[in-house]
């Protein structure tokens, strides 16, 4: 019983010190992103501008790409159940606002988690072990201005963006089911989208989209500079980057749709 | 070189530090002057390694005390110390280049970083060090295309950058070859003539020890055994010192009961 009451107890406080130590991350690299710059202590705009083409502008293929998908499989799955009633109709409404409202920003972020979030904890864990963070510490730079500062405004950046297009390409995936199943017009589908959609349902896409970008750097990160032993720490770190901000993006997700839901 | 202060330039008093329950530094003390290239020499899990990485403040000790110059290190908020950190540079074991960048890019960044130099300055300063170390011409590699003697070179150069007046080594020999081994030797022996830096390197080859060291410190388990010139340290009777000079492997105390026990005993 002791056994037992000392394991949850254990990994509570494990999770509690995981949490604090995010905190921390957190603060310290929203103090160099919004404060430090008005201190004269300017941000590395050359490094983030170089981790949103790596980031953002890479991703968009795979993100156009795989929206695409889903919006064609939401259009069949609507399809499916709308035909009992008659309503094909509204499948294009069933995309348009699931995919701006949940699936747009919770595929992109599952997306940018597994290539980027794990892009950053391997980049700063491979650092960690090859003593480069000593080795800039030694110098006096500070190691999160310096590496995820430029991270966190990449992300913050490219997030919506990425967003955005997932949105556009599940939307256009959903219409080309609608124009070639169900006999619309390119013009019904459209004005169909546009009587379907407020702006709300974008703008709540937008915040989540943030959030979980936010998410994703300070995780990513956060399991870099937590890394202990060689390669095979590296290899940990990675993985758990992924599974923790995937989990804490969908918890994320809960509560902002939760908010939206109580507060329209 | 002149000294606006009197005593020691590195002091290191009373430091205790522990890693969870293990003790890895008991009450160590010492004094390095100005100027002067100190070893540190002891076996592998010494504490010789945490005792530099106290030195530039990667680590904080439990207890004690560390002086620069008349500064308590241990004791002085983080961006004060930043000010202090510009004067020392260091030799990771690894090297620690950072592999995105190419050699000059390595080399110039603590100057684009932390001063206000031209960048036309700046690329002569960085030849100007690499020159030194003897890496001419290597402005453009990656640290990957280069051999393990030439990233410690070029390592030894970005640490030099910000013309330090305290240069640590943390084994600068380790996993060389006895040639490359004996070129960076060579090196840090110019260097302290050229500059008279106070120099501080950990090592544990004995060879490379007498060569370069003015004075010697002698760690065992945590512990300074002894402190002393090159031959004041092949002369002491400490047992540990000569046990490590004559290379006599550690005696593993036998006890037949306690063996047993760990044996026998379940996990945790």
């Amino acid at each position: 019983m002791t056994g037992v009451l000392a394991l949850i107890g254990r990994n509570t406080l494990a999770f509690l010190r995981y949490l604090s130590g995010l905190y921390d991350l957190t603060s310290e690299a929203v103090y160099w992103t919004f404060v430090a710059p008005f201190k004269g202590r300017e941000i590395k705009w050359d490094n983030a501008f170089h981790q949103m083409v790596l980031a953002g502008v890479n991703s968009i293929p795979i993100v156009s790409l795989i929206s695409l998908f889903i919006g064609v499989v939401l259009g069949l799955q609507g399809a499916y159940q709308l035909e009992k009633f008659g309503a094909t109709y509204y499948v294009t409404a069933l995309v348009g606002v699931s995919m701006t409202r949940e699936l747009g920003p919770l595929i992109t972020a599952i997306i940018i988690a597994g290539r980027s979030g794990s892009a950053f904890a391997a980049e700063i864990g491979t650092m960690k072990v090859s003593e480069e963070i000593d080795a800039l510490e030694v110098m006096g730079l500070n190691i999160v201005r310096y590496l995820v500062v430029p991270k966190y405004l990449a992300l913050l950046v490219m997030m919506p963006c990425l967003t955005l297009v997932s949105d556009l390409a599940g939307i256009l995936g959903g219409g080309i089911f609608e124009i070639y199943q169900l006999d619309q017009t390119f013009a019904m589908f459209l004005s169909a989208t546009r009587d379907a959609l407020v702006m709300r349902d974008i703008t709540t896409g937008l915040i989540k989209s943030l959030v979980f970008g936010l998410i994703i750097t300070e995780v990513g990160c956060y399991e870099g500079f937590t890394v202990r032993g060689g390669a095979e720490g590296v290899g940990k770190s990675t993985t758990s980057a992924v599974v923790v901000s995937i989990f804490l993006i969908i918890f994320a997700d809960v509560v902002f749709t939760a908010i939206f839901y109580y507060t329209s | 070189m002149a000294h606006d202060f009197e005593g020691p330039m590195i002091r290191v008093v009373d430091l205790v530090t522990y890693y969870g329950e293990r003790r890895i530094l008991n009450r160590v003390n010492l004094d390095i002057q100005a100027g002067e290239t100190m070893v540190i020499l002891g076996g592998s899990g010494t504490g010789k390694s945490t005792l530099i990485r106290h030195i530039i403040r990667l680590e904080l000790p439990t207890s004690g005390h560390i002086f620069i110059k008349t500064h308590d290190i241990c004791h002085m908020p983080e961006e004060r110390f930043d000010l202090l950190r510009h004067k020392i540079g260091m030799l990771f074991q690894s090297a620690a280049l950072f592999n995105s960048m190419t050699i000059e890019e390595n080399v110039s960044l603590p100057l684009c970083e932390l001063t206000q130099l031209e960048d036309s300055t700046i690329r002569i300063m960085t030849r100007i060090k690499l020159d030194l170390v003897g890496l001419n011409g290597f402005e453009n590699y990656m640290p990957a295309q280069l051999s393990g003697g030439m990233k410690k070179r070029a390592g030894l150069a970005r640490a030099l950058a910000m013309d330090p007046e305290i240069l640590l080594f943390d084994e600068p020999s380790a996993g060389l070859d006895p040639v490359t081994a004996a070129g960076i030797d060579a090196l840090i022996l110019k260097l302290k003539r050229a500059f008279r830096m106070t120099i501080v390197v950990v090592t544990h080859e004995m060879a490379s020890a007498f060569l370069i060291a003015d004075r010697i410190t002698v760690m065992d388990r945590g512990e300074v055994i002894a402190v002393g010139t090159p031959d004041e340290i092949k002369a002491s009777t400490h047992p540990k010192v000569q046990q490590f000079l004559n290379r006599t492997p550690e005696e593993e105390a036998i006890d037949a009961q306690a063996y047993l026990r760990t044996l026998t005993q379940s996990g945790e």
